[in-house]
């Protein structure tokens, strides 16, 4: 039988590797190299500090956490979660996770965030994100994980930045969805008042959209978790570190365990992060009050208003 | 005196060949038709008026004649297809984005059917949006939009959440944010639409209450005739996007300009659109001091065909004589003067006052005395007048309309000095 490729054959394998090995890598790396520099600095910082936090004090605050989100349940959960987790043993390596999470859904956040509001205020723009955004959530992310090593090397860092491709498009999808879904009749009445474009945006659409936003923060957690175990195989340690080994070794034991910590980790951060975009539902106060009600500093938003207006 | 907002040959045509329509509409063609045959949806054709300072302008018409499209194009929110919008001297169709914004922060404010309040603020804080949006300080803002919500009577609701007032509260609200940047011009879209009957007659009686402090120049829309009969000092009746007619309540009521109006009309309440002046025909009436005053009542009366008389006492309601009375004191007892026989107690009324509260003094069957603000006798309605002014009937023999027109027109001069 005769077949295109008897007539052509497209050698795509041979150019992308010419494109990445002969020109990328050579006249990009140093670039590539100073992306890292941010991702490293506040990696360094939440490690440092996650490992210098006591194990019982880290408990405590994450507990009273979980009680002002989510209530009473979620906080027993939590507690019995991480004294479970330090006593299998993996309190270290739940703690650089934990770091390396937080990093990823941060500089997913500050490039989301901005790129999900651009795109709900300009048809043109989401007409080129979107396309951008399905490929980045088909593609497989081990064909990412060459590039990246070849550009950024092996370690945690490298590992995160695979993580913030792999986490990027819902929060900006949920941006955009949350900032174009606001009553048409709102945006009128804002306009009809003389807001100028960014005045709408900061009054108006984005308190109005953050609710669809903290879904779209917890969405982009849960799927940063999902890649801890794949960061893993270019050395990013912690419990994917864990669970990669055990896989090597035949130690199913290991892996296992390594297993339940990602998953109580997962559990104790979705509960909270959901509970904090419900939150918004009932009560609709200003985001600085909600981040303050969310560690328990403010008085209640009612309280604090009247206070102001004394 | 020059106009508040001035609005010339206003067209909105939604489509991407304006042109084509309008030929279409040069042509008399009707809006469905230029929508079959171009695929342009015809929003406002041809729309000019004049409003003045203090005025309410209501404009009335159903779902789809143009009338939200109208009210948004007054702000700039749509922008007119061709037409001039004149606040002052800004066109608010042609100026610039800036220009527009700052007539809106200062000139023009908007309330919306369905109130439109932004749900994360407070009812103070959204109150205070356009004040805000200016850029005035914070104590500055909530001095007044307390003032505001003091109008309307919702200051201890400041610090609630728009979610936890009732309909009537939310849109009052919403009119307290209006007022608060302290516009010259209010757009009223259908505020009152979304309320239940009861809530709406309160709300409109309110508006208009507040109205008589703050002479705002106000351009309300509804698809409430009644509404529009309320509260319009000037009316326009709107269909397929155009204005099919405007004028006076009492005009539109009284002349409806083709089948369409006429047939909105027919069931308007006439006694709350007409007043007593517009019944009133000019009095007749004897000097109570007069000579003879007796004999010249009961010759006027039988010259008029009354049945009964005014008698004034320089200028002032002294009484009231019927023939019956007069005729058996006068020409059988020979009692002449007039002050033995009249009633002193007569059915007075002021000449704003709506026939529908006329029905009482009617009922008795006396005419019933006009009176102006000091008292003096401006007119008199019989009471077969206040009736087939009601039943609308115009060709009923006590009141041909030449003699109402005159009978109006001396009432008003009767309130020159």
């Amino acid at each position: 039988m005769i077949s295109p490729a008897d007539l052509v054959q497209i050698p795509l394998d041979d150019w992308v590797n010419s494109f990445v090995r002969d020109f990328l890598v050579p006249n990009f790396r140093p670039f590539f190299r100073s992306l890292q520099v941010p991702v490293t600095v506040v990696l360094g910082w939440l490690d440092a500090f996650f490992h210098w936090l006591p194990m019982l004090v880290f408990t405590a605050i994450l507990t009273v956490i979980a009680d002002r989100t989510a209530g009473r349940g979620v906080a027993i959960f939590t507690l019995i979660a991480l004294v479970f987790i330090d006593m299998i043993g993996l309190w270290a390596e739940t703690m650089t996770t934990l770091s390396m999470i937080i990093t990823s859904v941060f500089f997913c956040a500050v490039i989301g965030i901005p790129i999900g509001i651009w795109a709900a205020r300009s048809d043109r723009v989401l007409l080129v994100v979107r396309p951008i955004l399905d490929i980045m959530q088909t593609i497989p992310s081990f064909v990412y994980l060459v590039p990246i090593v070849m550009l950024f090397g092996v370690g945690m860092v490298p590992g995160i930045i695979a993580t913030i491709i792999f986490a990027l498009p819902p929060i900006i999808r949920l941006t955009n969805l949350g900032i174009r879904n606001v009553r048409a009749d709102l945006i009128e009445a804002a306009e009809a008042f003389g807001s100028t474009r960014s005045q709408m945006l900061w009054e108006v659409q984005f308190p109005l959209a953050l609710r669809t936003i903290m879904a779209g923060l917890n969405q982009t957690l849960m799927l940063a978790l999902s890649m801890v175990v794949i960061a893993a195989l270019i050395g990013a340690g912690g419990l994917g570190l864990t669970v990669y080994t055990g896989l090597g070794r035949l130690n199913v034991g290991a892996a296992t365990a390594g297993g339940i910590g990602i998953v109580l980790l997962a559990i104790i951060l979705d509960r909270i992060t959901q509970s904090l975009g419900e939150k918004k539902a009932v009560q609709t106060p200003s985001l600085w009050q909600t981040l303050r009600s969310m560690f328990g500093l403010g008085k209640p938003v009612k309280e604090e208003q009247a206070g102001k207006a004394a | 005196m020059k106009p508040k907002l001035r609005v010339e040959n206003v067209y909105k045509i939604f489509g991407d060949n304006p042109e084509q329509a309008l030929e279409g509409l040069k042509e008399g063609k009707s809006k469905i038709e230029i929508f079959e045959a171009t695929g342009q949806t015809v929003g406002v054709q041809d729309v000019s008026f004049d409003v003045g300072e203090g005025e309410i302008f209501v404009v009335m018409g159903l779902s789809g004649s143009g009338k939200s499209t109208l009210v948004r194009t007054l702000n700039g929110l749509i922008a007119p297809t061709y037409g001039k919008i004149l606040i002052d001297d800004d066109d608010v169709a042609s100026c610039s984005a800036d220009r527009l914004r700052k007539v809106r922060r200062e000139k023009i404010t908007m309330v919306f059917q369905h109130f439109a309040l932004f749900p994360h603020k407070t009812v103070a804080d959204n109150v205070a949006y356009g004040l805000k949006i200016k850029g005035e300080g914070a104590a500055e803002r909530r001095k007044k939009a307390l003032a505001a919500l003091e109008q309307v009577g919702l200051a201890a609701y400041a610090d609630s959440f728009p979610s936890e007032l009732s309909g009537g509260m939310q849109q009052r609200v919403g009119l307290a944010r209006g007022l608060a940047t302290d516009p010259q011009i209010l757009l009223m879209d259908e505020p009152f639409g979304a309320l239940d009957p009861l809530i709406r007659r309160e709300m409109q009686e309110e508006l208009l209450h507040l109205q008589k402090k703050l002479k705002k120049t106000i351009i309300f829309i509804t698809h409430d005739l009644n509404e529009a009969l309320l509260l319009g000092d000037k009316i326009a009746i709107m269909k397929d996007g155009e204005f099919v007619q405007v004028g006076t309540a009492q005009e539109i009521v009284d002349n409806p300009a083709d089948e369409y109006v006429a047939a909105f009309v027919a069931d308007i309440d006439r006694g709350r659109v007409f007043d007593a002046a517009h019944v009133a025909e000019r009095p007749i009436t004897v000097e109570l001091g007069e000579k003879g005053a007796a004999e010249k009542a009961l010759e006027l009366m039988e010259e008029h065909n009354r049945n009964a008389l005014y008698v004034v006492d320089k200028d002032r309601i002294a009484g009231l004589v019927t023939y019956q009375e007069l005729a058996v004191a006068a020409r059988e007892e020979g009692r002449t003067d007039l002050s033995e026989v009249m009633v002193t107690e007569v059915p007075t009324v002021e000449r704003e006052t709506p026939l529908n509260e006329l029905y009482g003094a009617a009922s008795a069957g006396y005419p019933i005395a006009v009176a102006d603000k000091r008292g003096r006798l401006a007119g008199v309605i019989e009471a077969q007048a206040v009736f087939s002014q009601l039943s609308g009937d115009e060709n009923d023999e006590t009141a041909v309309p030449a003699e109402d027109a005159e009978a109006r027109q001396s009432a008003s001069e009767g309130d020159r000095p």
